[in-house]
Formats: C-alpha cells, sequence, structure tokens
C-alpha cells in the first residue's frame, strides 16, 4: 500500500518572499491510497501550500516529503493535481486534454483516444469529447479536469478546491462523482476545502490546520463518505446528530484557532 | 362591446413588432456612416480639383487617379507593373517577418523564462525598440551593402521588437496553473514549453506579428529608397522625383489596400488559431 508521508515538514518563503514567514510548522502527515483526506482551515493556514508540497511544485525548508520512502524533489505524474480553476488547455478538445498525459508518455494515439473515451464515461461526459472547452459549463471543465487526472494513473490525486467555483447544485453532485472515482481509482485523495461539509460528507479523514504559521491541530476519522457511497442519500445525512455534531466541532476547532490567534 | 383576449394579443404584438421595426429604420449601421465619410472625402477632393484649387500638379482629380492606377497595373510605371512592385514589397516584407520570427521568438523566450536571457537581451531591445528605422539605415548599408539584405534586414529590424516584446508578454502571462498541471503529469521543460507555453502565449505573438506587420510597412518605403529598382515605396519615390502626383498617390492607396488585406489575413488566421481567445 502506497504512502505519502510528511515527515516534520516547514515551510518558510524566507528565501523568496517574505523573510522570515513561516507558512507551515511540523508537519506530521501520512496519506494511504485507500483514503480520502479533506484538510480544512482558514485562508493562510497554509492549505494550498500543503498541496504544493505533496505535488512537487515547492521544496519544504525542513523535513521531507516521501512516497513510500521515496523523497520527492520534483512533480510526477504518481501525484496528479485538480486546480479550482481547471486548467485546462483551450487549444484541445475535452477529449485531447484527457490524453493529454498520454502524449507526454507518447502513448500511440489510438490507445489515448480510447483511453480518454472511457474516461469521459466514467465522469458522465460520454459523447462530449469533441466539445470546445469553452463550450463546457463549469461542472463540465472540472469533471474534464479529474478525467485528465485520472489519465496518469496517479497513486495520488490532489485537489485544490476543486468544487469551490461551482454553483451549489453542481456541487453535490460533483461531490459524489468524487466519491465513486476515489472508491474505483485507488487513488489516494488530497481534498484542500474550505467547506467543513464537504470535508464531512467525502473524507475518511479530516485534518484542521491552524493560520500563521500552519500546524496541524486535528486529525478527525470521519466515515460519513462512506455511507454515502453505501447509497444513503446526502440529505439524510446531513441530519443525522452525528454529522451536525461533528460539523459544531470542527466549526469550533477552526474559531478557536482563530480567537487563540487573535488573542 | 366585448373585444376578446386573442384580439388584444394580435393588437400588442402588431403595435410591438411596429414599434421595433421603426426601431430598426431609425438605426444608420456603422458600415454605412463609414462609406458616408469616405464618398464625403472623395467628394471634397472632387470639388478641390474640379475648381482648381490646388494645382492638379499636386493634387489630380480621383478620375485621374483612377486612371493612372489601372495605367499602373496594365501598363507600370518605372519599368514594372504595379503587380511586379507589389510581389517585390511584399518578398521583402515577408522575407524580414520570417527573420524576425525566427529571431525574436527564441530571444522573447529566453528574455521571459531566464534571468541570464533577460540580462543579455533586454538592453538590446529597449536600446533598438525607439530608434527610427531612417536612423540606422545607412549604418546597415555600410554594413552589408545596398543590396536586397540591406531592406529585408532594416524592415526586419523594425519589426523586431514587436514579435520580441509580445511573445515576452505573452509567455510571462501564461497561467502557473497551466504550466503546473503538465509538470504532474511528468512534463520536461521542453514538453512544456511545446505543449504549454508556446500555445497558451499563440495570442499574444499574433498580435506582436499584426503589430510587426504595420511597423514593417511604415519601414517599407524608407527601405526601398536606397538602390531599389523595384517595389512600392521605390515607384511612389520614384513618381515622387518627377511629380507624377497621380502615381505617387495610386502607390499610396496600394499601400493602404495591401495593409488592409494583410491585416483581414491576420485577423483570419488569429481566429483559427486562437479560437480561444476572449472566451476563457
Amino acid at each position: 500500500m502506497s504512502i505519502l508521508s510528511f515527515e516534520n515538514v516547514s515551510l518558510d518563503y524566507g528565501a523568496t518572499a517574505t523573510p522570515g514567514k513561516l507558512v507551515l510548522d511540523s508537519i506530521n502527515l501520512t496519506l494511504r491510497r485507500d483514503e480520502l483526506v479533506a484538510v480544512i482551515g482558514r485562508s493562510g493556514s497554509g492549505k494550498t501550500s500543503l498541496l504544493n508540497l505533496a505535488a512537487g511544485f515547492i521544496a519544504p525548508s525542513r523535513g521531507r516529503i516521501t512516497v513510500d520512502g521515496s523523497a520527492i524533489d520534483k512533480p510526477g505524474a504518481d501525484r496528479a493535481v485538480v486546480f479550482q480553476d481547471d486548467a485546462l488547455y483551450p487549444w484541445l478538445n475535452a477529449r485531447d486534454n484527457i490524453a493529454f498525459p498520454l502524449e507526454l508518455r507518447s502513448v500511440p494515439k489510438r490507445d489515448r483516444f480510447e483511453a480518454a473515451e472511457k474516461l469521459l464515461g466514467h465522469v458522465g461526459l460520454s459523447g462530449a469529447g469533441d466539445k470546445k472547452i469553452w463550450e463546457l459549463s463549469g461542472g463540465m471543465r472540472q469533471r474534464v479536469g479529474i478525467a485528465r487526472a485520472l489519465a496518469s494513473s496517479p497513486r495520488f490525486l490532489l485537489l485544490d478546491e476543486p468544487l469551490g467555483a461551482l454553483d451549489a447544485l453542481t456541487r453535490v453532485k460533483m461531490q459524489e462523482l468524487l466519491l465513486t472515482i476515489w472508491s474505483h481509482s485507488g487513488a489516494g485523495v488530497l481534498l484542500i476545502t474550505h467547506s467543513i461539509e464537504e470535508a464531512l460528507l467525502l473524507a475518511t479523514r479530516i485534518i484542521v490546520l491552524s493560520p500563521n504559521p500552519g500546524r496541524i491541530t486535528a486529525d478527525i476519522p470521519v466515515s460519513f463518505g462512506r455511507q454515502l457511497l453505501a447509497g444513503q442519500p446526502v440529505r439524510l445525512i446531513k441530519k443525522l446528530s452525528a454529522f451536525h455534531s461533528l460539523q459544531d466541532t470542527l466549526t469550533d476547532l477552526i474559531h478557536d484557532v482563530q480567537v487563540e490567534h487573535a488573542a | 362591446m366585448t373585444v376578446s383576449t386573442e384580439t388584444l394579443d394580435a393588437v400588442a404584438n402588431l403595435a410591438g413588432s411596429h414599434a421595433q421595426s421603426l426601431k430598426k429604420r431609425r438605426t444608420v449601421p456603422t458600415i454605412m456612416i463609414s462609406l458616408i465619410t469616405v464618398a464625403g472625402l472623395i467628394a471634397c477632393w472632387t470639388a478641390l480639383s474640379f475648381y482648381k484649387v490646388v494645382s492638379p500638379l499636386f493634387l489630380p482629380s480621383p478620375l485621374l487617379v483612377a486612371r493612372s492606377f489601372i495605367n499602373l497595373v496594365t501598363v507600370g510605371f518605372v519599368d514594372s507593373t504595379l503587380a511586379q512592385h507589389t510581389g517585390a514589397s511584399l518578398l521583402r516584407i515577408f522575407a524580414a517577418l520570417f527573420a524576425s520570427v525566427v529571431i525574436g521568438l527564441p530571444v522573447g523566450l529566453a528574455i521571459a523564462s531566464s534571468r541570464i536571457g533577460k540580462g543579455i537581451f533586454d538592453p538590446i531591445v529597449e536600446f533598438l525598440r525607439p530608434l527610427p528605422p531612417l536612423a540606422y539605415l545607412p549604418l546597415i548599408i555600410i554594413w552589408v551593402g545596398i543590396g536586397e539584405t540591406s531592406k529585408i534586414v532594416v524592415i526586419s529590424l523594425a519589426m523586431l521588437p514587436a514579435i520580441i516584446l509580445s511573445t515576452v508578454a505573452g509567455v510571462k502571462s501564461v497561467s502557473s496553473d497551466r504550466i503546473n498541471a503538465a509538470r504532474s503529469f511528468g512534463a520536461t521543460p521542453a514538453q512544456v514549453l511545446r505543449h504549454v507555453t508556446l500555445p497558451s502565449a499563440l495570442p499574444s505573438i499574433l498580435t506582436g506579428v499584426r503589430i510587426a506587420l504595420g511597423a514593417g510597412w511604415s519601414t517599407l518605403v524608407a527601405a526601398e529608397l536606397v538602390a531599389a529598382t523595384r517595389g512600392l515605396g521605390f515607384m511612389i519615390q520614384a513618381a515622387a522625383q518627377f511629380l507624377v502626383t497621380d502615381v505617387v498617390i495610386s502607390g499610396i492607396f496600394a499601400i493602404a489596400a495591401i495593409a488592409f488585406l494583410l491585416e483581414t489575413v491576420a485577423r483570419l488566421i488569429e481566429r483559427r488559431f486562437v479560437p480561444w481567445g476572449g472566451k476563457l
């Protein structure tokens, strides 16, 4: 079982941006391939920096990040990223966007086409392969972005607020899609989100980060996502007292951290 | 008397469509305003030459210019027809454009993506950019002679800053998420350049090509002043020396028409290769 691991990781932008600005402090975190870990926290808590470190876009100032014991020193296809603003390529249609990671590996055109068509089906976009990116809605674009990330057969999917820009109805549908994809793809998911409700509905574990500098203040196992996968309706899950209780706990945790920090 | 709802609706619809058609009739299309303006200018020109307000030697009538234009097409001026002069000029413009794209693209990429590249090329571009081509034309002639090369070099030097600066702007504006997405799929720096950076910068580069074409046309006349035997600039210059004003004006119209045509083609190319422009 692959493991993505943060070992005593700190990030200091001192050398580049603001001198001495500690963004993340002593982060110890593991992510297994059968987990969907959601990271929540207020703005400035370093959620996106955490994801950028895992992706290999930036290097830690201290500590190390490993995948199965090997240190990460650059981005790699084993850790595919889905961005909030989809980051699709408008000069390619939906199918070619999805096939892009395969093109980079010089996979033959026919095989790329077949793989992309299959993934289009997985994300509920069968028949939309020829569509231009600007012809797709926000939700459809995010589906293409997720399918593209899956095309590289990653061991870990790193999702940077992928549903943040979507309307409420599309968001609910996409949450269900994310859960299905996680359960079928066999990739561990690191989800950065602002929404406590989303974290509760999807995650197997929720990590709470405190701001300035970002530190892990809570690591809470949850199981509502598995109930959702088992077919229990979202509205019933949201009515559970356990759901409300955990929602309050997480809200308090984030709020307390802020009050503590202000004090 | 009772009136049915259908009748009232029909009357309302009729009134609505009548009001709409009135509104449509009152709106003069922009193209019509432009055409009226052009017709007005030609009428003024005709009146000035007809009443000899300005001597025909300096301002020949539109009719004379039209005749001269036809004469240029069929018979020609200074041993070449208008098509031959145009061909010579276009050849210089496209050779210069090719040279400036071949040099300007890598230089722009180097400035945008490397500190050393910026350090080396930025001062040269900033030195070259504000210089009028006529200022360095004599130097180019001393260096490369009065043949075809000097003309192409001068035109491409005039085009180069637009290509370089638009490439720099295009590369710098590439979204970091697009680049990071490719990196996260295992793209090498060369693959990122080919598959992400260049296509992302293409809209800006094409705009630079359009601006460069304009700069090239402006420089063409100056470049063809020196020891040319063909070309629109040369034709205008030769005609001016003999005070053949109708040929001068015809030449100016020919340059304007070709510049307009090139701009239209450039826009079509932009629409074909950058269909997402302004949509994302």
